[in-house]
C-alpha cells in the first residue's frame, strides 16, 4: 500500500461489530472510523462497550459480528499479533510491564526471537532514545520499572507500543492516574504523535479531558454508538447527557453544619507497608456533619489513611483520638464499635466474598454479634431479614438474596456494602473510592447516601481519584503527597488545577515532620 | 484458549460431565485389564461385585471406608479454610499412638471411660501435629504444603523407632508391633457377629458434626470466609490467624480419629502397616466431594469400594491390584475436569 492511500482512506475501520456474552450484548453493530492524524475520544459509562470494542480492535476477543479493517486489510480475528504487526498499540489502563527489568528491556521485551543467540541492544537503545526525544516521553532506559512511578510506567507503556512501530495508539483511560498538569504532560506528547500523522484512540470518561484533546467524540451506551460529535460543535453537558441519556441533575447541597471533631490525627505517622506508603505525620480532622474530600494521586499514603481508619493498621508515631478518646489497641472490631462505616477501596477484594451469598456478605462484619449469632450460633433467618432489608432500601437489583454476590454487577454490590455499613447509623464514614467503575446512577445514588449521612451529623471522609467529585461534594479538601497531608481548604478555596500543584508534591514544607 | 464463567450451569452440564467423567474412568480401567490378560467385563464384574455383592463385601467396604471418612473430613476442613493440610496420615498415625498408649493397660478403666479417653487423647495429638505447621504458616509464612507433607516422614519413623523400642510388643516374637489393646480398649461391633465397628458410626456422626459447624456456627463461617477471601475477611475484622489455627486443630484431630478407629475397631494393636496411605487417598476422597462433609462419606465409600473390589478381583482373575490405584487417579482426574467444565465453558479463540 502507498503512503497515498493511507492519506485518503481510513486508517481504522469498524464496520458493524457485534458482540455477545450470555444474554448481554456488550457491542451492537458499533462502526467507527479513524483518520489519519485524529484523536477521537471514545466515551461511555462503565458497562458501555468501549473495553469490549478495543479488545476486539486489539484480538483479544473475536467478535460475533462485523470486521476490523487496518490500512486498508482485514484484519483476522482474535489475533492480538496480527493486530500489533498491522500497526496497533494499546496501552492498558493496568499496565504491562515487567517489574524487575528495566526500561529498554521491557521495551524491548517480545520485540526479539526467543531463540536468538545475542540481543540487539545497542540499536533498541538508540530507537528507544530517539522515540523518547521525539514526543518528549523523557524516560532514563537503565532504570528498573519498579522505581518508576506511575506516570513514567506510563510513557514507558506508551513508548512501548511506538518502538513496535504503532500507528494506531489506544489509551485505556490514560488519566487515572495522573495529575493534571502530568495529563496535561500526556496531551502534548499526543499531540506531537498526531502531528507525526499517528491516529489516536483515547478511552474516557472524564469529560474535559475528552473536550481537551479529542477532534471528534464517539459516544457508546449500553453497546450501541448513539452519537458522534465534533468536539467543536458539542459542551460537556450535552455529552454526558448522550453518554447517560437523559438529563443529568447534579446533587443538592445544603449547607453544612459542622459539629466537633469526631476523629482527629495529629503528627500521625504508619510505616510503609510492601508497595503501601506509609503516612509522615498527618494532621486531620473529621468533623460531624461535613465531608472532607482527600486528593491525591494514588499511592501517596491514602491506602495507609484508609487502613489506619479502617482499624487494619495502628499509628507507629504521633496521635489518634476517636470521640474524643485515645483508642488502645486500635483494631477493626474497635473500628466497628467506634461507629465507623468503612466502604473499601476494591469492592471485589476487600468489601465482598464472592462465591459468599448476599446475606452472607451482608453480615460479614457483624457474622458473630446479635442478631446475627448467639454463643456461637448463626441465625440465618435474622441474617437473610437483614439482607432482604438491605436489597429493599438500597435498591440492590439481585434475583435474591440467595445469590452468590460474584453475579452481582459492581454498582449493586456496592449498594449492597454500603446498606451493610450504614443500617447501623454510624457517626464516621470512610469512603474510599465510593463510586469508581459506578454508572452515573448508581453514583448519584452513592453520593446522596453520604450527602444524606453528613446532614445528619455524620463525619464523612471521601477519598477519591476524581477531583471534580472532591470538589463537588467536600466542605474541605486535603491533599495527599508522599504520605504527607496538605492544610484544609475550605470548599470554593480551590480549582483542580490548585489542588494539581499540591497533588504533585508542591507547598508541602519539607521535612516539617520527618521522621 | 481461554475460560468463560458459565453463570448459571444447566442440568445437563451438572450431570453428563461427571457421568462423562465415570464412564471413562471405567472404560479406561477396561482398557487396563484387556492389557494385564483378562477379561475386561468379567474383571469390572469382579470389582463390582467384590465391593458390594455380598453383605461380606459391603461391610467390608464400609470397614475400610471409615478411616477414610475421617481423613477425608480432615483434608474437607483444612482445604476449606485453603490450610492445605498433606498430613493427614502423620495425624492419624498420632492419633494411632495414643490409643496404643492407654488401651494397652496403662489405664484400668471401663471401657466407657477408656474409649473416650483414648479418642479425646487421639484427636489432641493429631490436633497439636498439625498445630506446629499452622503457627509456622501463621506466623513466618512457612508453606504447610512442605511442613505437613515432610512431617508424615518423621512420624512414620518416630513410631518405627518406638516400635523397635520402648512399644515394642514382648510377645510379639521380634516384629515390630505394639502389644495388643486390652479388651474393654476394643470399639465394639454395631451388630454382633458382623465385622462392622463403631469407628464407621463414630465417622458418620463426625461428618454430620462437621456440617452442622461449617453451615450453621461463627467458626464455620469464618473458615469459609479465610478460604474464599482472606483479605475481605481481614477486612471485616475476622482473626486470620486464629481461624487458621481452629481449624488446623479441627483438621489434624478428625484425621487423628482415622488412627484411633483402625487400632481400637480393626487391628488392637500399632504396626507400622497401620495405615495403606489414608491420609493421602483422604485428599482424594475430599476432592472428590467437593469438600462437602456429606460428599465425602459417599466418597469415601466410593473409593473404599473400588480398593476392596480390586483387592477381591485381582484374587480371581490375576489383574494386578495397581489397577484400582489407577482408576481412582483417573477417577480424580477426570472428576476435577468435568467439574470445573461444570462451571466454564471452553473457547478456542
Amino acid at each position: 500500500m502507498t503512503a497515498d492511500s493511507t492519506a485518503q482512506g481510513p486508517v481504522l475501520r469498524l464496520d458493524g461489530i457485534t458482540k455477545r456474552f450470555g444474554a448481554l450484548v456488550a457491542n451492537d453493530a458499533v462502526s467507527v472510523s479513524l483518520w489519519p492524524g485524529e484523536v477521537i475520544a471514545l466515551l461511555g459509562e462503565n458497562g458501555a462497550g468501549k473495553t469490549t470494542l478495543m479488545n476486539i480492535l486489539f484480538g483479544h476477543y473475536t467478535a460475533d459480528g462485523g470486521s476490523v479493517e487496518v490500512f486498508g486489510q482485514t484484519l483476522p480475528q482474535g489475533n492480538p499479533r496480527a493486530a500489533l504487526a498491522a500497526g496497533v498499540g494499546m496501552v492498558h489502563q493496568h499496565f504491562t510491564l515487567a517489574d524487575n527489568l528495566s526500561v529498554l528491556e521491557n521495551v524491548v521485551l517480545g520485540t526479539q526471537p526467543l531463540w536468538g543467540a545475542r540481543l540487539d541492544m545497542a540499536g533498541a537503545r538508540a530507537k528507544l532514545v530517539g522515540l523518547a526525544q521525539e514526543f518528549g516521553l523523557a524516560v532514563n532506559p537503565d532504570a528498573r520499572l519498579g522505581s518508576l512511578s506511575v506516570g513514567e510506567r506510563q510513557r514507558v507503556e506508551i513508548l512501548k507500543a511506538l518502538y513496535r512501530d504503532a500507528r494506531i495508539l489506544i489509551l485505556d483511560e490514560p488519566t487515572a492516574v495522573l495529575t493534571p498538569q502530568q495529563a496535561d504532560a500526556l496531551f502534548a506528547a499526543l499531540r506531537k504523535m498526531v502531528a507525526q500523522g499517528l491516529s489516536i484512540i483515547f478511552i474516557s470518561h472524564k469529560l474535559h479531558e475528552v473536550m481537551a484533546i479529542a477532534s471528534r467524540v464517539v459516544v457508546l451506551r449500553h453497546g450501541k454508538l448513539v452519537g458522534e460529535v465534533a468536539v467543536k460543535d458539542t459542551d460537556p453537558r450535552a455529552l454526558a447527557e448522550m453518554m447517560v441519556g437523559s438529563a443529568i441533575t447534579p446533587p443538592e447541597l445544603r449547607a453544612a453544619k459542622p459539629g466537633p471533631a469526631l476523629l482527629e490525627l495529629r503528627g500521625v505517622m504508619t510505616p510503609d507497608r510492601g508497595t503501601v506508603r506509609g503516612l509522615r505525620g498527618v494532621d486531620l480532622a473529621l468533623r460531624a456533619g461535613t465531608i472532607t474530600g482527600l486528593a491525591g494521586v494514588s499511592g501517596n499514603g491514602q491506602a495507609a489513611l484508609a487502613d489506619l481508619i479502617a482499624g487494619l493498621e495502628r499509628p507507629s508515631g504521633g496521635e489518634m483520638q476517636v470521640a474524643g478518646v485515645a483508642p488502645a489497641n486500635w483494631s477493626v472490631a474497635q473500628a466497628l464499635g467506634a461507629g465507623i462505616a468503612r466502604i473499601p477501596e476494591d469492592r471485589h477484594k476487600t468489601g465482598t466474598i464472592a462465591d459468599f451469598t448476599l446475606t452472607e456478605n451482608a453480615i460479614l462484619e457483624r457474622y458473630n454479634k446479635a442478631p446475627f449469632a448467639r454463643r456461637g450460633w448463626l441465625d440465618w433467618r435474622a441474617a437473610r431479614d437483614f439482607a432482604q432489608s438491605v436489597i429493599r432500601a438500597y435498591d440492590v437489583r439481585c434475583p435474591g438474596p440467595d445469590t452468590r454476590i460474584r453475579l452481582l454487577s459492581g454498582g449493586n454490590m456496592q449498594k449492597l456494602i454500603l446498606g451493610r455499613v450504614m443500617e447501623v447509623g454510624p457517626q464516621i464514614i470512610l469512603a474510599n473510592q465510593a463510586v469508581r467503575g459506578l454508572d452515573i446512577g448508581a453514583i448519584t445514588f452513592v453520593q446522596n447516601q453520604l450527602l444524606a449521612a453528613r446532614d445528619r451529623g455524620a463525619a464523612v471522609l471521601l477519598i477519591s481519584e476524581d477531583l471534580d467529585e472532591i470538589l463537588t461534594l467536600s466542605d474541605q479538601i486535603h491533599v495527599m503527597s508522599e504520605g504527607r497531608l496538605s492544610p484544609a481548604f475550605a470548599r470554593g478555596t480551590m480549582n483542580a488545577a490548585d489542588l494539581g500543584r499540591w497533588m504533585a508534591g508542591e507547598g508541602f514544607e519539607r521535612g516539617s515532620h520527618a521522621a | 484458549m481461554r475460560l468463560e464463567v458459565i453463570a448459571r450451569p444447566s442440568v445437563w452440564r451438572m450431570i453428563g460431565f461427571p457421568a462423562t467423567a465415570l464412564v471413562l474412568t471405567v472404560v479406561f480401567g477396561s482398557a487396563l485389564a484387556l492389557l494385564a490378560g483378562a477379561n475386561p467385563f468379567q474383571t469390572l464384574g469382579l470389582i463390582l461385585r467384590g465391593a458390594a455383592g455380598s453383605q461380606f463385601a459391603l461391610l467390608e467396604t464400609l470397614n475400610r471406608a471409615t478411616p477414610l471418612i475421617f481423613t477425608g473430613l480432615a483434608v474437607a476442613v483444612a482445604f476449606r479454610a485453603k490450610l492445605w493440610n498433606i498430613g493427614a496420615e502423620a495425624q492419624l498415625y498420632a492419633g494411632a499412638l495414643m490409643a496404643v498408649l492407654l488401651g494397652t493397660g496403662a489405664l484400668g478403666w471401663p471401657s466407657g471411660l477408656l474409649l473416650p479417653a483414648m479418642a479425646g487423647a487421639a484427636m489432641l495429638a493429631g490436633a497439636l501435629v498439625l498445630l506446629g505447621p499452622a503457627i509456622l504458616k501463621t506466623r513466618l509464612g512457612v508453606d504447610e504444603v512442605v511442613t505437613t507433607l515432610l512431617f508424615n516422614f518423621i512420624m512414620l519413623l518416630f513410631i518405627s523407632m518406638l516400635l523397635e523400642g520402648p512399644l515394642k510388643d514382648p510377645m510379639g516374637m521380634g516384629w515390630p508391633q505394639s502389644s495388643r489393646l486390652v479388651p474393654e480398649a476394643r470399639l465394639p461391633r454395631i451388630v454382633d457377629g458382623l465385622r462392622l465397628h463403631w469407628g464407621f458410626g463414630l465417622a458418620l456422626i463426625a461428618a454430620v458434626l462437621v456440617w452442622v459447624i461449617q453451615s450453621r456456627t461463627t467458626l464455620g463461617y469464618e473458615m469459609r470466609a479465610v478460604g474464599q477471601n482472606k483479605q475481605a475477611a481481614e477486612f471485616a475484622g475476622i482473626p486470620v490467624g486464629r481461624v487458621i489455627l481452629k481449624t488446623a486443630l479441627l483438621s489434624g484431630g478428625l484425621a487423628a480419629l482415622a488412627g484411633f478407629s483402625e487400632v481400637a475397631g480393626l487391628r488392637g494393636n500399632l504396626t507400622l502397616d497401620l495405615s495403606p496411605g489414608f491420609g493421602y487417598t483422604g485428599i482424594i476422597v475430599a476432592m472428590l466431594a467437593l469438600l462437602n462433609p456429606i460428599g465425602v462419606v459417599i466418597s469415601a465409600i466410593f473409593v473404599a469400594g473400588v480398593f476392596v473390589g480390586a483387592d477381591s478381583m485381582s484374587r480371581a482373575a490375576g489383574v494386578p491390584t495397581y489397577i484400582a490405584n489407577i482408576m481412582l487417579a483417573t477417577a480424580l482426574l477426570t472428576m476435577v475436569l468435568a467439574i470445573a467444565l461444570t462451571r466454564f465453558r471452553v473457547r478456542w479463540d
